[in-house]
């Protein structure tokens, strides 16, 4: 065949030309999808049972030994009076490691994990562009990290409800409010904490795109994680305390005072958004250009 | 010519294209360095719209790492590179809809089944149309033969059917270039047939098939082009029949008396004379072919059968790589 057979046969069949397809410009599809892959893997609806032993196992031995006064956090003391703080008891006892370990896990996977097994050059090639690819994986670690926060404080506000009953409910202040604030302001600790544990998913976002192997990028997230509360709890290195990524975690607790303490809580969000911001950008300085071999 | 008018082939001849316009695939001085090793070595890849193309080479002989530079997963370390005249990488968001491909084997979510893997796939296609996704998956599933297994996991396909399910991905929206590295690995030879014959229908739709193997036997028969590549570098390309015709015609006296016909065929001046038992051979040249038979008769050697023959594309490689075809480089 001559090189003017190929070019008129070339010719002739554009008619059917694929470039005709139009580009959909908005579109969650290939969120919707992520969020499939995520919730539907086996994996994460075990790790997702995990997290809900906790708030159970709190309401029940609380129901059946009443806490010594003195022992533990202050959420626990409270327990009898009102379920919801059970909600509150489990994050605060799932924040040191179970959330964000969970956490740790799907941003580990979100880029290594393609790579690992291939995928990553079949998104690259349909085409995905690279920024594009790194932001549904950010907006979907941002949503597993809310739904996995409020997932435990479901679960706890449920169990605990159940077992203890509800009703006025006494902040960490000292006055009442009615359940249905108290419901609200369990709500926005939950929702709090959801935005700090993805800042967290950032930095895994970005370690992701740094190797092929997610175990080893949720390894990574989890002891950035645990050096984070060590340093914190380091008098020494008070100067550095306020920028730690899990210095800001437990105030959480202010959304239960009235009214609700904004100063903390808010240092916490503009953190948790520093970090997500910084990790993001590195994600994407790091990835954008990167040899996709795997 | 304005970007984005896609309308007919003018669009994509555009002037700034100039000559690369009836190409396909056309690279200039492509080359990739990992460290100090030189993986690809500034190659001139030419591949005419509406061509098969055999891209060929023993493996690590540098076929994958060109393939992953044409398609935008790793950047050159010199060297450009135009895809249905298009500039890569720059131009990828409009390029890569029309090119399917299959990179270095197939890669599946293993606890997905086949049907949601190619959902899945779809689903980031921002050029795809959900309405028509069900219809497109189980027709590219059809067409692979997979329909009846497209509910099973991944995790349960055998390699030649986690092969076919490569193919069928790409094959999810129509293609003007299919870009199939070794699509045939880990096929049966019924299922290599199978292969082939799916790759002369997608030409015969008109698109243009790039396919890279180390085998041959495998793709010699659908390829109206081939490219060899070994160690980085690209021996030869062209027409089947231009790179065949590179190696030299040899005739082949049977007969009785081969040191007679030897003789004979040295007095006619031509080269590189054999004898092996009841064979003689000798390049024939310029020297009309015909005129080789009349003149043994006319010397008393008795004839009992005659060939000219090109040597085969197997012979070929052997002389241009200098080893056999299926030796790792």
């Amino acid at each position: 065949m001559s090189a003017a057979d190929l070019s008129a046969t070339g010719t002739t069949e554009l008619a059917t030309s694929p470039a005709a397809r139009p580009l959909r410009h908005i579109s969650t599809r290939f969120l919707r999808s992520e969020l499939r892959l995520i919730f539907g893997r086996r994996r994460n609806q075990a790790g997702m049972g995990i997290l809900a032993v906790v708030p159970v196992m709190i309401a029940i031995t609380v129901k059946l030994s009443a806490p010594r006064p003195g022992r533990g956090p202050d959420f626990f003391a409270s327990i009898t009076s009102n379920g919801l703080f059970v909600a509150l008891a489990a994050l605060s006892i799932e924040l040191g490691l179970f959330l964000p370990l969970a956490v740790a896990a799907i941003a580990g996977d979100s880029i290594a994990g393609e790579a690992n097994i291939g995928t990553l050059r079949y998104l690259l090639t349909v085409p995905v562009h690279r920024t594009r690819l790194l932001a549904v994986k950010f907006a979907a670690i941002t949503i597993f990290s809310l739904v996995a926060t409020l997932w435990v404080s479901l679960v706890g506000a449920v169990a605990g409800l159940a077992l203890f009953g509800g009703g006025q409910m006494t902040m960490l202040s000292g006055t009442q409010i009615g359940m249905g604030s108290a419901v609200l302001r369990v709500l926005l600790a939950t929702i709090y904490l959801g935005l700090c544990f993805a800042s967290l998913g950032a930095i895994g976002l970005f370690i992701s795109t740094l190797t092929e192997q997610p175990i080893g990028a949720t390894i990574a997230v989890v002891v950035i994680n645990v050096l984070s509360f060590i340093m914190d709890s380091i008098p020494q290195l008070s100067w550095l305390h306020e920028w730690l990524p899990t210095h800001w975690w437990m105030s959480f607790g202010d959304f239960l005072r009235d009214p609700i303490a904004w100063g903390d809580v808010s240092r916490g969000l503009l953190t948790a958004a520093g970090y997500m911001l910084v990790f993001w950008l590195a994600s994407w300085a790091r990835f954008a250009d990167k040899d996709v071999t795997g | 010519m304005a970007e984005g008018s896609q309308t007919g082939i003018q669009a994509v001849m555009s002037p700034v294209s100039g000559e690369h316009g009836d190409l396909a695939v056309a690279t200039s001085g492509l080359t990739k360095k990992f460290h100090q090793q030189v993986a690809v070595n500034a190659i001139d890849l030419r591949v005419p719209r509406g061509a098969v193309y055999g891209f060929l080479g023993p493996n690590g002989s540098g076929k994958t790492t060109t393939i992953r530079m044409l398609l935008g997963l790793i950047r050159p370390t010199a060297g450009h590179h135009r895809l249905l005249g298009q500039a890569m990488p720059d131009r990828a968001g409009e390029v890569l809809p029309m090119v399917g491909s299959l990179v270095e084997g197939p890669a599946f979510h293993p606890y997905l089944s086949a049907r949601a893997n190619l959902v899945r796939l779809d689903s980031v296609d921002r050029h795809a149309d959900p309405r028509t996704t069900k219809a497109r998956v189980d027709g590219a599933l059809d067409r692979v033969g997979l329909l009846a297994a497209a509910d099973k996991k991944y995790r349960a396909y055998s390699l030649g059917m986690r092969q076919r399910l490569a193919i069928a991905g790409a094959l999810l929206e129509p293609r003007e270039l299919l870009v199939l590295d070794e699509p045939t690995n880990g096929l049966d030879p019924q299922g290599t047939r199978e292969v082939r014959h799916l790759i002369g229908s997608l030409a015969d739709d008109g698109a243009t098939v790039l396919i890279s193997s180390h085998l041959l036997s495998e793709v010699e028969q659908v390829c109206t082009h081939i490219g060899v590549m070994h160690v980085g570098t690209l021996l030869t390309q062209g027409p089947i029949a231009q790179v065949r015709a590179v190696g030299e015609a040899r005739a082949r006296v049977v007969t009785g008396r081969p040191q007679d016909a030897a003789r004979v065929l040295g007095g006619l001046g031509l080269a590189d004379v054999v004898i092996q038992p009841g064979v003689a051979m000798a390049t024939v040249g310029t020297f009309a072919a015909e005129e080789i038979v009349v003149a043994l008769v006319r010397e008393g050697v008795p004839v009992t059968g005659f060939a000219v023959e090109r040597p085969s594309l197997e012979d070929l490689f052997v002389s241009l790589t200098g080893e056999g075809f299926n030796v790792s480089g």
